[in-house]
């Protein structure tokens, strides 16, 4: 007699769980990829759109550098040089280069085709190399910003005329001009060197990037020390009571107020009420140092907290205050985790740009800023202005704009992590 | 450049208190017949500090309160001397008067007037940046004087800097409440100032928002309706659409990542995930405006659907795109938290991975997620830039994801940024907006800690 029958299995039944599990591990799997696949599409289309930004368009022209017309006196000092009128040079190369263009209009789309302040290339050109008075050179002028987007192939041949910002004449002359490899592209130096500007060919990010590190330079400076003794406070001194669960409570709910609101804030406390100048560096720093102050205070607290009690009690043991506790042992243990908090949270800073649209940093500002009191704009502020231009050269200006502020947030993780690596302890 | 060199002059008197202080010392220490109660650097940051903390507090206030003194100085010379000019009137030439002393563009022509206004606030601002910094250093150096003066052998340094310093930290740790008490203030009474022009049941209950007032009397402008309906019905269905790409996309990575994935996957995939984290909301909103929109129009048209170039679809989908790793790293901690005994009595029953998963792990999560989904959910509230730059502007009242909404931060940003009078219904509407949805973001924020704290009391 069998004690125990053969226990009966349903085959079918186990086929339908192991074919629910499979399924089931795989739309985790699908999930994972969905949101990895989707990274790689972000940073596909703005590398796409973006890498030609970091070349211009130049149209090699010969340029006749009259003695008369440059410099009549013949001193050759740079400021007499600096004075002529290089436009009108200018013009007449093009105009040699094309005597077919006669109307006014014709004459207008040819001026057209290189950019508004190719004049001062011209310039920048004969102020480096004066010997080029008096004779014929050629020199690399920049073109437009509609030719360089018809050279890097955005502006197709194809489309109708009245819907094509290059018209079909100056598609003529421009294919003369790659006919007789006149047209050649550069790096892009402009990019990096200049500041905003109306013009797409014109516009840089050296103004925005130094606006952005002005405002970072408030921010740290006012959010480090605070969101660290805070921390301090918080983790080593603060007696438990009402009050320091108040302000407990208080951090971790200003940690997810949405970032306008701290705009608002500033817009109605540090503009209207203290009268601190609009558009400037030290506005916009105090905004995001009250908006990263409780992620510094978070990150500080968990490192300090990572600090073995034994430490505090072998420091107390010898006779150390607390203070002397706390500032000589605990805090120097908790430095490197302090530090990559704090990183992450000025590389989020560093990414915000609604709080800065409310406190007036979306100004067009065509100069460099020199000082915190000066009205400036911010990198992710530029993406936003170029982002909302109509030109198409400033799509890849955008694009490329953005490549260099993730580039920038790159380096920071990265340092954040690394200082993770080496530095912390596991206890 | 004024104030940094007044700055740095402070930096060097304090850091030659400090060596003063500590020289002090060690010089009584040399022939004191008993030894000193502190240890050197002590004395040396007990001078430091009554060198440099009165005259920087006092900087600090001079930088905060003196351009809006200057400014009220200016406007009272000017309503005393024109009793006929009108309070707006008055602003902008302050403003003017402002402008032109730091070189700016200015909206008048120079006169004498306007030149001499200019003269004299620029007078002043010399005048009491020089009178402050006259006091700031003779602060600091009778600072310097009077604590080198107070050191002696007994003299309890330590105590009296750790005093010093406890009452710094205690400070700093206020600055978060004081942020907070901000927030409240300042827009509760440009709130109250809106709401005595528009009535709060409109502002709530309104069908119609269009917040262009008329400037002038003649001109044709809006009716200026401040009906906020829309707007919420827009932030809705935006956040909604979000949830609905977020929440099993997030959740279900991170099942797999936590339950399913090897070490290798995971090193792989967990970065990639903070990456997308890491992204500025300013590229995603780039994204959705110029990739994903068309995408979704071109699309549209196949299927001879009309899609808005601003619909909420796209918006809502790269919102969500955004949200993604806030879920799945959130949900991940709650999962991780479930005890390994009830994993290991549902596989002791027989039961597969994904029944241990949906049958046991996640009822047990449950509050959890939720909570977590809430944070998320107050996240896409807030969050500004993805709708500037991809949802529209139009107020429409609508559930039709194809069309264009919009929502409570974008009109934030619309109403506030550009110059406006600061007193009109049109810009304290904008502080209405972001008084709602302060208390929106912190109600969800506060029912969604407390339901995760709750949990997990449950299982620790």
């Amino acid at each position: 007699m069998e004690l125990n029958p053969p226990l009966e299995i349903d085959k079918a039944l186990l086929k339908r769980r192991n074919a629910a599990e499979t399924r089931f591990k795989l739309y985790g799997l699908a999930a994972v990829l969905t949101a990895v696949l989707v990274l790689g599409l972000l940073l596909t289309s703005i590398i796409s759109k973006g890498y030609t930004a970091f070349e211009q368009t130049y149209i090699l022209l010969d340029v006749r550098l009259d003695q008369a017309t440059i410099d009549p006196k013949g001193t050759g000092r740079q400021e007499d040089l600096a004075a002529a009128s290089y436009r009108g040079i200018l013009r007449d190369a093009l105009r040699e280069q094309f005597p077919e263009a006669e109307s006014r209009n014709e004459k207008r789309s040819l001026y057209g085709l290189v950019g508004s302040a190719a004049e001062y290339d011209l310039r920048n050109a004969v102020l480096q190399n004066p010997k080029l008075v008096g004779t014929t050179a050629t020199i690399a002028i920049k073109a437009s910003d509609d030719v360089d987007s018809y050279i890097k192939g955005f502006i197709s041949r194809d489309v109708v005329q009245a819907d094509r910002k290059v018209k079909d004449q100056e598609l003529g002359w421009l294919d003369t001009l790659e006919a007789d490899d006149r047209i050649i592209t550069k790096f892009n130096v402009d990019f990096f060197t200049q500041a905003d500007s109306r013009e797409p060919e014109e516009a840089g990010i050296l103004g925005a990037v130094i606006g952005s590190l002005y405002t970072l330079a408030i921010t740290l400076a006012l959010c480090f020390p605070v969101g660290v003794l805070t921390a301090i406070y918080l983790e080593e001194f603060a007696p438990r009571n009402r009050w320091t669960d108040i302000i407990e409570v208080n951090i971790n709910n200003l940690a997810a107020v949405p970032s306008i609101v701290f705009g608002l804030l500033g817009l109605a406390i540090f503009l209207n009420f203290f009268g601190l100048p609009r558009s400037a560096p030290i506005v916009g720093g105090m905004v995001l140092a009250l908006m990263t102050l409780p992620t510094i205070i978070i990150a500080s607290r968990a490192a300090l907290k990572a600090v073995p009690p034994s430490i505090r009690e072998a420091a107390l043991g010898m006779g150390a205050s607390r203070m002397q506790t706390v500032f000589h042992h605990v805090f120097p243990l908790a430095m490197p985790g302090i530090l990559t908090g704090t990183i992450l949270g000025m590389a989020q800073a560093l990414g915000e740009t609604a709080p800065l649209l409310m406190i007036g940093m979306v100004a067009f500002i065509a100069d460099i800023p020199g000082s915190i009191n000066d009205a400036a704009t911010v990198l992710p502020v530029q993406i936003f202005l170029w982002a909302d231009s109509p030109e198409r050269g400033f799509v890849e200006k955008t694009s490329a704009a953005i490549m260099v502020l993730l580039a920038f947030l790159v380096v920071m993780n990265a340092i954040a992590v690394l200082l993770r690596k080496r530095f912390e302890r596991r206890w | 450049m004024e104030q940094l060199a007044l700055f740095f002059a402070l930096i060097f008197l304090i850091i030659l208190g400090y060596i003063l202080g500590k020289g002090r010392a060690v010089a009584l220490s040399g022939h004191a017949y008993h030894p000193l109660h502190s240890r050197l650097p002590y004395y040396g940051l007990y001078t430091a500090i009554w060198c440099g903390l009165p005259s920087l507090l006092l900087m600090a206030g001079w930088m905060a309160f003196e351009p809006a003194i200057a400014e009220a100085i200016v406007s009272s010379k000017l309503s005393a001397s024109n009793q006929d000019l009108t309070s707006d009137q008055i602003t902008l030439y302050v403003n003017d008067v402002i402008n032109l002393a730091s070189g700016g563009i200015i909206s008048r022509e120079v006169n004498s007037d306007l030149q001499a206004a200019t003269d004299s606030y620029i007078f002043f601002r010399q005048t009491s940046y020089f009178a402050m910094a006259v006091v700031a250093i003779s602060l600091s150096l009778a600072g310097l004087f009077s604590s080198l003066k107070t050191i002696n052998p007994d003299l309890r340094a330590r105590n009296k800097v750790e005093k010093i310093i406890s009452i710094v930290m205690m400070v700093c740790s206020t600055i978060a409440i004081l942020t907070t008490v901000g927030i409240v203030f300042s827009l509760i009474f440009e709130t109250l100032r809106f709401f005595n022009k528009v009535p709060l049941s409109e502002f709530l209950f309104g069908l119609h928002w269009s917040p262009q007032t008329a400037l002038r009397e003649d001109q044709i402008g809006g009716s200026g309706s401040f009906g906020a309906v829309p707007l919420f019905a827009g932030t809705m269905l935006i956040t909604f659409i979000s949830m609905i790409v977020a929440v099993p996309v997030g959740l279900m990575s991170a099942i797999y990542m936590s339950e399913y994935a090897g070490k290798k996957f995971r090193a792989f995939a967990k970065p990639l995930l903070e990456i997308l984290a890491g992204i500025p909301t300013v590229v995603y909103g780039f994204f959705a405006a110029l990739t994903v929109a068309p995408f979704f129009r071109n699309s549209g048209e196949l299927f001879g659907l009309s899609v808005s170039s601003e619909s909420a679809l796209a918006a809502g989908m790269v919102m969500g795109i955004m949200i993604i790793p806030f879920i799945s790293s959130l949900s991940d901690d709650v999962m991780n938290s479930v005890p390994q005994s009830l994993r290991d009595a549902s596989y002791a029953m027989g039961a597969t991975k994904s029944e241990t998963i949906t049958k046991v792990i996640l009822p047990a999560a449950l509050p959890g997620i939720v909570g977590a989904v809430l944070l998320a959910m107050s996240r896409a509230i807030g969050e500004t830039m993805i709708v500037v730059m991809a949802a529209g502007l139009a107020a429409n009242l609508t559930a039709n994801p194809l069309e264009a909404v919009t929502t409570v931060t974008v009109q934030i940003v619309t109403l506030l940024v550009g110059d406006q009078e600061f007193d009109s219904a049109k810009t304290l509407a904008a502080f209405a907006l972001g008084l709602l949805l302060f208390i929106v973001t912190l109600a969800m924020n506060v029912v969604a800690l407390k339901v995760v704290r709750k949990y997990r009391e449950k299982y620790d």
